[in-house]
């Protein structure tokens, strides 16, 4: 199946990547090559066939609720890259 | 000794440590020695954390000195650890520019295991970004070169664990598989490489790619070392809801080499189109050589193994592109320095950080698990992985162990395959299967192809890896063909 470049630049929306003009251009032709390869799929009929997520099994996973130390908070915000007051910073996300 | 301590198997140099016989500083000087000789020329590593080790050296021996040789089955030994495998203290980049300066506030559990048993981590290794890559060429630092031949790619993504092991700059390295990021690179260094069954070794502490494929591995230049590694590692970890909680038996690697009894298949499509003609001259050898050593050697066929590089090239860039939303220039790594607002400051932060391969694959994930497209792309490739697990299952009913080609190719040239991203996935063939089905596989060296090394890949039952390593390392012991190693290095070149 062939991406058109409206596809890709909504795609590229949902990924949160802001895509120069060249790479719009170069990810319309690969990933049209991809999904088209990816089309041999469509060869095997599947319907009753259940998928598998998860290819060894296991089923809640549980631990004893006990509390235990967590991160060193300095240690975690030294690598942010910005902080204050304790807080990772990040840009005004609300209007006005 | 001092010469040739570089060229000591992990197995005996954690012997002459624990005699007294090689301090860990005499060790750990020579290593770096090497390090400092052949690294300019194969770049393998991306930190040399000399001080450091030097200092756990220093410590390992006045614990010796002190009467303790109870120290540990690594106590002594050097290693090489791949760069998206978390230490507490030393930069783990990932092979990308987003995690270019991070440092991680924390050890991941192998990581743990391993200064539990008295391993000296030497230093961290390149990587193709995000361990998306076939050859090392997508690292956003340097590619890594194959001691082999320089002009040619080592296999990736753990190309700098496998170049590490096989120029000798450390006997011991630990790499990640996603899709064959272990085993491959083996196999195209001339070294043994180990993806261990899904859920045997903890990934706490290891930055996912692929969640459901990802699994940590040993490399080394012969069996013995592979298993020492592998039984380290391996074993139940709380912080890891995947890890399966099991400690793998004791693993014998002594007496005659003999397989008498072991019924091996192999499967006629992995020897189709595509595959070099000198590697499968070296894959029939090897069956020879099998039966030689007694084990039953038949044919069988795993009928969806075409279809397996399609669904796992859908199921992989899914999981990556969920894993890696949390590269967000918030918490920690690489934010762009000029933005305005929060969705521009992810947008560029992201489009700054990742390197083409990974956006590409970040943009066929979120496709695939996008709205209208789910369905047709991500259930139909699990439900794909559940005729690829079928598959396997049946063979398993007649067959102790599958034997394979590890590549259908030896090493290539840097930049032959970098334009096409879909012949670059194919090198992956052989090894994908296996990650799918969550099996352990192996790489071991079984002879050259024009004097580039070719690996051959077991296969094994969930859980069965014990087998593996006790079939492979008959297998070399009978064959001698891990002894083989490239020309690097003797007196500063080639």
């Amino acid at each position: 199946m062939a991406l058109t470049r409206n596809q890709v630049e909504h795609v590229a929306k949902l990924a949160r990547l802001s895509l120069t003009d060249q790479e719009k251009v170069a990810f319309t032709e690969q990933l049209s090559r991809i999904l088209e390869h990816v089309e041999s799929l469509n060869r095997l009929e599947t319907a009753d066939v259940p998928p598998t997520y998860h290819a060894v099994a296991l089923q809640n996973v549980l631990r004893e609720d006990k509390p235990h130390t967590s991160l060193d908070r300095a240690k975690v915000l030294s690598q942010a890259p910005e902080a204050e007051e304790g807080c990772f910073k990040v840009p005004k996300i609300t209007e006005g | 000794m001092s010469g040739v301590t570089h060229k000591l198997s992990a197995t005996r140099l954690n012997r002459l440590f624990l005699a007294g016989e090689l301090s860990a500083v005499e060790i750990a000087e020579a290593f770096l020695n090497r390090i400092q000789a052949v690294d300019p020329q194969v770049r393998a590593f991306l930190t040399i954390s000399a001080d450091t080790a030097m200092e756990r050296a220093r410590k390992l021996d006045a614990r010796r000195r002190g009467g303790d040789t109870e120290i540990g089955s690594l106590a002594g030994v050097p290693i090489a650890v791949k760069d998206n495998i978390s230490t507490d203290g030393t930069r783990t980049t990932c092979g990308s520019k987003i995690l270019g300066e991070y440092v991680p506030p924390y050890d991941a559990t192998v990581v743990e295991r391993l200064r539990a048993s008295g391993a000296i981590i030497i230093g961290k290794t390149n990587m193709d970004e995000f361990a998306m890559g076939s050859s090392g060429e997508n690292s956003a630092f340097f590619p890594t070169r194959n001691p082999w031949d320089l002009e040619r790619i080592p296999g990736g993504s753990s190309s700098g664990s496998a170049v590490a092991v096989a120029a000798e700059e450390v006997p011991l390295s630990l790499g990640s598989d996603t899709g064959g990021s272990i085993r491959q690179p083996a196999a195209l260094t001339g070294i043994v490489g180990m993806k261990p069954t899904y859920g045997y070794v903890s990934r706490y502490g290891l930055v996912a790619f692929a969640s459901s494929l990802d699994q940590i591995g040993p490399f080394g230049r012969d069996v013995e070392d592979v298993a020492r590694l592998f039984e380290v590692i391996a074993g139940s970890d709380r912080r890891d809801a995947t890890n399966a909680g099991r400690t793998p038996p004791a693993i014998k690697l002594t007496g005659e080499p003999s397989l008498k009894g072991a019924r091996l298949g192999v499967p006629k499509e992995y020897f189709a189109e595509g595959i070099d003609s000198e590697v499968k001259a070296r894959i029939e050898e090897a069956i020879v050589q099998l039966r030689d050593l007694g084990a039953e050697v038949e044919e069988c066929s795993l009928p969806h193994t075409e279809y397996a590089l399609s669904a796992y090239y859908l199921i992989a860039p899914a999981e990556a592109s969920a894993n890696l939303a949390r590269f967000d220039g918030v918490r920690y790594g690489y934010r762009t320095p000029d933005y305005n607002g929060l969705l521009e400051m992810y947008g560029k932060t992201r489009a700054e950080g990742f390197g083409p391969e990974v956006k590409r694959r970040i943009m066929i994930g979120t496709y695939a698990l996008s709205s209208g497209y789910y369905d047709a792309y991500y259930k139909k490739a699990q439900q794909i992985r559940t005729l690829v697990m079928r598959d396997f299952e049946q063979v398993f009913e007649q067959f102790d162990a599958l034997i394979t080609p590890t590549s259908p190719v030896p090493a290539w040239k840097l930049g032959e395959k970098t334009d096409d991203p879909l012949a670059m996935y194919l090198a992956d063939v052989c090894t994908i299967p296996v990650n799918l089905a969550g099996l352990p596989g192996l790489s071991v060296p079984c002879g050259l192809a024009n004097g580039l090394p070719v690996g051959l890949q077991l296969i094994g039952k969930h859980f069965d890896d014990a087998r593996l390593l006790q079939y492979a390392w008959a297998y070399q012991r009978a064959t001698k063909h891990h002894e083989a190693r490239p020309s690097l290095g003797t007196e500063g070149g080639r």
